[in-house]
């Protein structure tokens, strides 16, 4: 039987498993950040909060209305989407002209509304959110037990960070997309209706942090600060993957979330840091991120 | 003109006698307010101290008592600015509660510099009353030592003599750890090993596959509040306790187990100092208090601000000063009683002395109406339950 550096392969193999489901987290929220900093050119603080709502969505859906998990994740990203498009409509479209720093303040500061009015009313502790019959039980791999649970938020991610680079990068709508990036004013002059697509980037880009949250559900506890905790995170992956790069967002965010699983083993007392430390090093030797492009 | 000459001067007496009992309180109550550890103790803890002084009627008998609050984030250098400019220039008397080991021994240490008194409910180090103990500190509530020693010897002589836990990696998981290590050991067990987690966490499922790896009868949680209930979530989920290992909340409060909803929590064992559902009168004050704590049953650290604050306005009224020292010395002297941990002492070493409680959570089915988690399996007396005087290495202990 072989170890690497005094630890058995099962647990390993299993630690590796579980940074990669860590990182589907990672990919979901930072791919949609990507999204919306690639269009809108707003750093989207409200992005935990927003995480938080689609937590908190499918809880309102299970408690109140009696609506189950599998219908909570194709109704609530919607719903958190729009909430979105109505912070856009109202107030973030006021700030493009002006420097990032408005937007990332002003995305701030809502992040802290939101997030103080669900405290005031929720608590910080948490609420229970019954997972649905069949993400209880698991299955045992050999290396280690793999909860139903986790198995689908790794699918789950995958399927949904595949369609979002599918559609950017392969069809006709991804094709305006990234022209209105490119030159907003051109797209416009062919009759494109410019405004409208950033309107939709923005509610699309929160429909995933929606969806993350709905995920997160049945795992975390579901409390008003769950976000604010993932999205320092989550910030990190995105400038260590280049700020706006689609791809590169989805790979870092698997990619740091096996890092960090090998981090708690090595040394879990790292493993809060890790993330940070690889941001400073790539920051010295690619400041773009490293599948950014330099300006 | 004599009669009129008369009042006058009896006015003026009432009126100096009046100046000379009247005594002004601050009492300072700094906790978590917004993260982790604010429903066990935050505004809640605020509101135990203000039904504590209305309840002693603290006005009719001379002493003039205001509260003040702040938010400490869990942060020992936010804690300590509060703590000093509290003192320094706020004129306040009193700190209390102070959740976060961390930031409670900082406090622990300004409040001695500064010779104010500290009534410390909220933190577990049992440090506290040990190594870093003070003459101005009382240490109300619960600690490590004792969490450890009926927790620990509870699951050791359940048969769980083999140990693995997993540590919020602070003053305060440092301290429970070690504790609960020493009962076990004691008690004939092993420990196989530990993982310390960053402070706070949210996924847990990387330390609790070390934690199964491990093989250990006994997996346990030597962490509170937000981290517990990520921790029990996720041990459920994979299937930690339907491998046959046991899971040991070594600090659980009822509004972790509110949170977690009894379908998880079922069955853990814990300690603790209190429980609303103990009898009348704890009932009564739970009523009052649920009324203004938006819903929320007190958990022991709210217990704890408010029978330690009221032990301290009976020393205040005793002595008719607010002198530290001699508060002190009063708080000591007196044997405590109050509605909801009755009767009591305090120790030389500051350590308060009562009954703990070791109880269970109680299945779905058993649960009556909300709130209803918890049953007693034992009460552990005020003796036994917390660390023997001489055993804590207190400079105070001669």
């Amino acid at each position: 039987m072989f170890e690497l550096l005094g630890i058995p392969p099962q647990v390993l193999f299993g630690q590796l498993l579980l940074g990669l489901i860590n990182g589907s987290f990672y990919a979901v929220l930072s791919l949609g950040l990507a999204v919306i900093f690639g269009l809108l050119n707003i750093i989207n603080f409200t992005h935990g909060a927003q995480y938080m709502l689609g937590a908190f969505g499918a809880w309102m859906l299970l408690n109140y209305l009696g609506v189950g998990y599998w219908w909570a994740v194709f109704i609530v990203p919607p719903i958190v989407g729009v909430t979105g498009i109505v912070l856009e409509r109202v107030l973030i479209r006021r700030l493009y002209h002006l420097d990032h720093l408005y937007g990332l303040l002003l995305t701030f500061g809502l992040a802290l509304i939101i997030v103080g009015f669900f405290r005031q009313f929720f608590g910080v502790s948490g609420l229970p959110y019954r997972p649905p019959p069949l993400l209880n039980g698991g299955y045992n791999l050999g290396f280690m037990y793999l909860p139903n649970s986790r198995a689908w938020v790794i699918v789950a991610s995958l399927i949904v960070c595949l369609a979002t680079w599918f559609i950017i990068e392969k069809t006709r709508l991804g094709a305006y997309l990234r022209a209105a990036t490119e030159n907003p004013t051109m797209v416009g002059a062919f009759g494109i209706n410019v405004p409208l697509l950033v309107t939709l980037t923005y509610g699309f880009g929160v429909a995933l942090a929606g969806f993350a949250g709905v995920l997160a559900a049945p795992i975390y506890a579901v409390n008003p600060n769950m976000g604010a905790d993932l999205i320092i995170v989550v910030f990190a992956v995105v400038v260590i993957g280049g700020m706006g790069s689609i791809l590169g967002s989805i790979l870092t965010g698997f990619g740091l979330g096996l890092i960090e699983g090998l981090t708690r083993v090595f040394y879990p007392e790292g493993s809060a840091v890790v993330i940070f430390v690889i941001m400073a090093l790539v920051l010295l030797v690619k400041p773009a991120g490293l599948f950014g492009r330099s300006v | 003109m004599k009669k009129m000459g008369f009042v006058l001067a009896s006015t003026a007496s009432l009126l100096m006698a009046g100046a000379a009992y009247a005594t002004d309180v601050k009492i300072g109550v700094l906790n978590d307010r917004s993260g982790i550890y604010a429903d066990i103790a935050g505004e809640g803890s605020v509101i135990a101290a203000q039904m504590a002084v209305e309840d002693f009627k603290a006005t009719d008998k001379g002493i003039n008592v205001s509260i003040v609050s702040a938010d400490h984030q869990n942060k020992p250098d936010v804690g300590s600015n509060i703590a000093r400019q509290w003192y320094d220039t706020e004129n306040v008397d009193v700190i209390a509660d102070v959740p976060t080991s961390s930031v409670a021994l900082a406090v622990n240490e300004i409040t001695k510099e500064k010779n104010k008194i500290f009534l410390a409910s909220g933190p577990a180090s049992s440090d506290l009353t040990g190594k870093a103990c003070s003459p101005n500190t009382v240490h109300w509530t619960y600690d490590t030592w004792a969490l450890a020693n009926g927790t620990g010897s509870a699951m050791v002589a359940q048969g769980g003599d083999s140990w693995f836990f997993v540590t919020a990696d602070y003053a305060f998981g440092h301290a429970l750890e070690r504790d609960t290590s020493a009962v076990v050991e004691a008690s004939g067990g092993k420990v196989l090993g530990a993982v310390r987690h960053p402070f706070p966490g949210q996924d847990f499922s990387s330390f609790l596959l070390q934690a199964q790896g491990s093989g250990a009868k006994v997996v346990g949680l030597a962490n509170a509040g937000g981290d517990t209930i990520n921790a029990v979530k996720q041990a459920s989920e994979f299937g930690i306790t339907q491998g046959g290992q046991a899971l040991a909340a070594l600090l659980m409060f009822i509004n972790d187990v509110h949170a977690l909803g009894l379908e998880v929590a079922q069955g853990l064992v814990l300690t603790g100092a209190f429980y609303w559902d103990k009898d009348d009168q704890t009932r009564e004050f739970s009523a009052r208090f649920q009324e203004r704590n938006a819903g929320q049953k007190p958990s022991m650290i709210e217990a704890g601000v408010y029978a330690s604050v009221l032990h301290y306005l009976k020393a205040v009224e005793a002595v008719g000063d607010k002198d530290a020292a001699k508060v002190m010395a009063k708080m000591k002297e007196m044997p405590t009683e109050d509605p909801l941990f009755g009767k009591g002492t305090i120790r030389a070493d500051g350590r308060k002395l009562h009954d703990m409680y070791l109880f269970r959570v109680k299945k779905p089915d058993q649960s009556k109406a909300p709130w209803d988690y918890f049953e007693t399996v034992a009460t552990i007396p005020a003796d036994k339950a917390f660390r023997p005087l001489a055993e804590g290495g207190c400079s105070l202990v001669k």
